[in-house]
C-alpha cells in the first residue's frame, strides 16, 4: 500500500529549513531577474517571509518562543515595507507609467 | 511544547538610562502630531526643534555615560538594551550628526518652498534606529533598529518629489536594502539556529556552555556569512556597494549628508555588536571575510573616486572608500575581540565614526550652498571660482577635504593614523600599508575638488553663493571642530579608550 507509507514519513525541522532556504532562493533570483518594481517588491516579501518558515520551526523544535516571537516583529517590519515601498513605487509610477527598473537609469557615472 | 510560565514578571523599566530614545521619540511625535494639527510654524522653528532634541538626547547620553564609569554596565528592559559606553558614544555620534544636518536642512527647505515637519520627524525616526542599533543587545531588536533607520532613510531619499532623479535614488536603494535586510534577517535565523537564543548575551553563553557538534556549527557559520552580506550592503563595502553612488546623488544633499554619517554609525554599530561583542568565538572566521571587504573597498572606492565629474559622486566613492579605513579598524578590533584587553581596535572605529560624520555633514553642506546657487549642478565645474566669490565658505571646504585626505593638524589624521596603528599593534601589516597607500591615492580626489575650487575661475555671471545663517552655523561649528580635534585630540581619544567593557 503505497499511500500509507507516504502518511507514515514525519516531516523533520529539516525538511522546513531546506522549504524556507528554496523560498529564500526563489525571491533572491527572481529579485534580481525581474524588471517591475512591484515583482522585485513581492520578491523582498518572499525572503522575508521565508525567513520566518526557518524561525517557526526552530522554535517549534528547541521548544522556546524566541523564534515565533521573532516572526510576530518581522510581520509588522514586512507591512511597513510595504507602505514605504508601495508609496514610492506609485509615486515613480505616477510620473511614468509602466516604468521598470531598466527605465530607471538617469543616474550612472 | 511552548515554555509556558505561571507568573509573568515584567521586565523593569529604566526610564532615565532610556533617555535618549525617548527624547528622539517624543520628538519626532511633537513634529508630526502636533506639526500636522497646527498652521505652519514660524520659520526655522521645525528645524529648531529637531536640532533641540538632538541636542538633548546628546545630553541625556553623556549623563548616562557618568552613570555608567560610576556603575558599571548593565542591561536595560530584561536583557534587550545593552547600557555601556559603546552604546553612549554610538547615541552622541548619531545626534551630532542629526544636529547638523537638522541646521543645514532648514535653508535647503525653506528655499524651495518646501518648509514642513516630515522631513525632520523622519531625521529623528531615523537617529533613533541607528541610537537602537548601537544599543541593541538582541538580534531582533537590532534587526528592528536597522529597519527604523533603513526605511526613514527610502522616505527621505525619495523625498524630493519634483525631481526625478530624487525619486529614482529612492527607489534603488529601496529595493537594494529590502535585499540586504533579508539576508540580515536570514543570517539571525541561522544564528538562532546554531544557538537557540536571539539574545546576545544567551549566544554567548551557549558558545562558552556547549561542546561543539559538527551540524550546530555549520548553521552559526552560514548565519555568519549571511550577517556579513547584510551588513556590507548596510555600511557601503565593496562588493556591496554599487547603490551608493546612485543614492548619494539622486537623493537631496541634506539627505546624503544624513546617510553619510547617521547610516554609517549605526550600520557599523550593529557590525560591530553583531560579530566583536557577540560571535567572538568565531572571531577567526569572520575575520579573513572582513580583511576582503577592507581591502576591496579601500582600493576600489579611492580608485573609482579619482576618475568621477560629480562632486556629490565623488564623495559617494570617498565614502566607500572611508567605509574601508573603518573596516581596517574592525578586522584590527577583531584579533582580540572577547578578550578582558579588547585592544585599540574599537576606539579607533568609534573616533572614527565619530569625526567623520562631522567631516562629512560639513562637506555635504558646502555641497548643498554650491548646488542651490547653480540650479542643482553638483559637477565640479560648479566649484570652479568659489574661492573668489566665497572665501570662507571655500576655505571651510577645505579643511573638511584636507580632513577627509587625512593630513595632519585636521580631525581626519587623528581617524586615519587610530585605525592603522590599530593594525599595526595587532600585527595586520598587509592591510595597514593598503590603507595608507589608499589614503595617498584620494588625496588626489580631494585634490582636484580643491584645485576647481581655488584656481579656476567661473564663468562671469555666476553669482555669489548665498550662505544663510544656520548652514553657515552648522559648516562653521563643523570646520572649527575639525580644526580642534586635529589640535587638541587627547579627551576625545581618553573617551574612546574607555570604552573597553560591553553590557551582555
Amino acid at each position: 500500500m503505497q499511500a500509507v507509507v507516504l502518511a507514515a514519513v514525519v516531516p523533520t525541522t529539516t525538511y522546513y529549513l531546506v522549504l524556507s532556504a528554496a523560498l529564500f532562493g526563489i525571491g533572491a533570483t527572481g529579485l534580481l531577474v525581474r524588471r517591475n518594481p512591484l515583482i522585485m517588491f513581492m520578491c523582498i516579501e518572499l525572503m522575508l517571509n521565508a525567513v520566518n518558515v526557518t524561525f517557526v520551526a526552530l522554535a517549534v523544535r528547541f521548544g522556546n518562543i524566541d523564534g515565533q516571537t521573532a516572526v510576530f516583529f518581522v510581520l509588522v517590519v514586512a507591512a511597513a515595507e510595504v507602505v514605504v515601498g508601495l508609496g514610492i513605487i506609485i509615486s515613480i509610477l505616477r510620473r511614468r507609467p509602466g516604468a521598470t527598473a531598466d527605465d530607471l537609469a538617469e543616474l550612472k557615472g | 511544547m511552548l515554555a509556558q510560565d505561571d507568573f509573568f514578571l515584567a521586565p523593569g523599566i529604566e526610564w532615565f538610562h532610556l533617555g535618549p530614545v525617548i527624547a528622539l521619540v517624543s520628538g519626532a511625535l511633537v513634529l508630526l502630531v502636533v506639526g500636522a494639527l497646527t498652521p505652519r510654524w514660524p520659520r526655522g522653528l521645525y528645524a529648531y526643534v529637531t536640532a533641540l532634541t538632538a541636542a538633548v538626547a546628546g545630553g541625556l547620553a553623556v549623563f548616562n555615560w557618568n552613570d555608567i564609569t560610576d556603575d558599571g554596565v548593565s542591561t536595560l528592559v530584561g536583557g534587550a538594551l545593552a547600557f555601556d559606553t559603546f552604546a553612549q558614544m554610538i547615541t552622541i555620534t548619531v545626534c551630532a550628526a542629526t544636529l547638523l544636518v537638522a541646521l543645514v536642512t532648514d535653508d535647503e527647505l525653506r528655499r524651495a518652498g518646501k518648509d514642513g515637519p516630515e522631513v525632520y520627524a523622519l531625521f529623528l525616526i531615523a537617529a533613533t534606529g541607528a541610537v537602537v542599533m548601537g544599543s541593541a543587545n538582541d538580534l531582533i531588536l537590532l534587526f528592528l533598529g536597522l529597519e527604523t533607520l533603513s526605511l526613514a532613510l527610502y522616505v527621505l531619499a525619495a523625498s524630493d518629489r519634483e525631481r526625478p532623479t530624487s525619486q529614482e535614488a529612492g527607489i534603488k536603494y529601496f529595493v537594494l536594502g529590502g535585499f540586504a535586510s533579508a539576508f540580515f534577517l536570514y543570517g539571525i535565523a541561522l544564528i538562532y539556529g546554531g544557538t537557540q537564543s536571539t539574545n546576545i548575551g544567551e549566544i554567548i553563553g551557549s558558545f562558552q556552555t556547549s561542546v561543539l557538534l559538527d551540524g550546530k556549527d555549520t548553521l552559526v557559520l552560514a548565519g555568519i556569512a549571511l550577517l556579513i552580506v547584510g551588513l556590507g550592503f548596510k555600511v557601503a563595502a565593496v562588493p556591496f556597494h554599487m547603490w551608493t553612488p546612485d543614492v548619494y546623488q539622486g537623493a537631496p544633499t541634506n539627505v546624503t549628508a544624513f546617510m553619510a554619517s547617521v547610516g554609517k554609525a549605526g550600520a557599523f554599530a550593529a557590525m560591530l555588536r553583531v560579530l566583536v561583542i557577540a560571535l567572538p568565538f568565531h572571531r577567526d572566521d569572520w575575520r579573513p571575510a572582513i580583511w576582503v571587504l577592507a581591502v576591496l573597498s579601500l582600493v576600489i572606492g579611492s580608485v573609482l573616486a579619482v576618475v568621477q565629474t560629480d562632486v556629490k559622486r565623488m564623495l559617494a566613492y570617498s565614502s566607500i572608500s572611508h567605509a574601508g579605513f573603518i573596516l581596517v579598524g574592525v578586522e584590527a578590533a577583531g584579533h582580540n575581540a572577547g578578550e578582558l584587553a579588547p585592544g585599540d581596535g574599537m576606539p579607533s572605529v568609534l573616533t572614527y565614526l565619530l569625526l567623520y560624520s562631522v567631516l562629512t555633514v560639513g562637506s555635504f553642506a558646502v555641497v548643498s550652498l554650491v548646488a542651490r546657487n547653480n540650479g542643482g549642478d553638483t559637477s565640479l565645474d560648479a566649484f570652479k571660482g568659489l574661492a573668489q566669490r566665497r572665501p570662507t565658505i571655500a576655505l571651510a571646504l577645505t579643511v573638511f577635504l584636507l580632513a577627509q585626505a587625512g593630513v595632519p593638524l585636521t580631525s581626519g589624521f587623528i581617524a586615519k593614523w587610530g585605525v592603522i596603528q590599530a593594525a599595526v599593534e595587532e600585527e595586520s601589516y598587509a592591510i595597514a600599508i593598503i590603507a595608507m597607500v589608499a589614503a595617498v591615492v584620494a588625496a588626489f580626489l580631494y585634490l582636484r575638488i580643491m584645485v576647481s575650487t581655488w584656481l579656476e575661475t567661473g564663468a562671469e555671471s555666476t553669482e555669489r553663493e548665498a550662505v544663510p545663517f544656520s548652514t553657515g552655523v552648522a559648516v562653521f561649528s563643523a570646520a572649527a571642530f575639525t580644526l580642534l580635534i586635529g589640535v587638541w585630540p587627547g579627551w576625545l581619544l581618553d573617551a574612546a579608550e574607555s570604552v573597553t567593557t560591553y553590557a551582555k
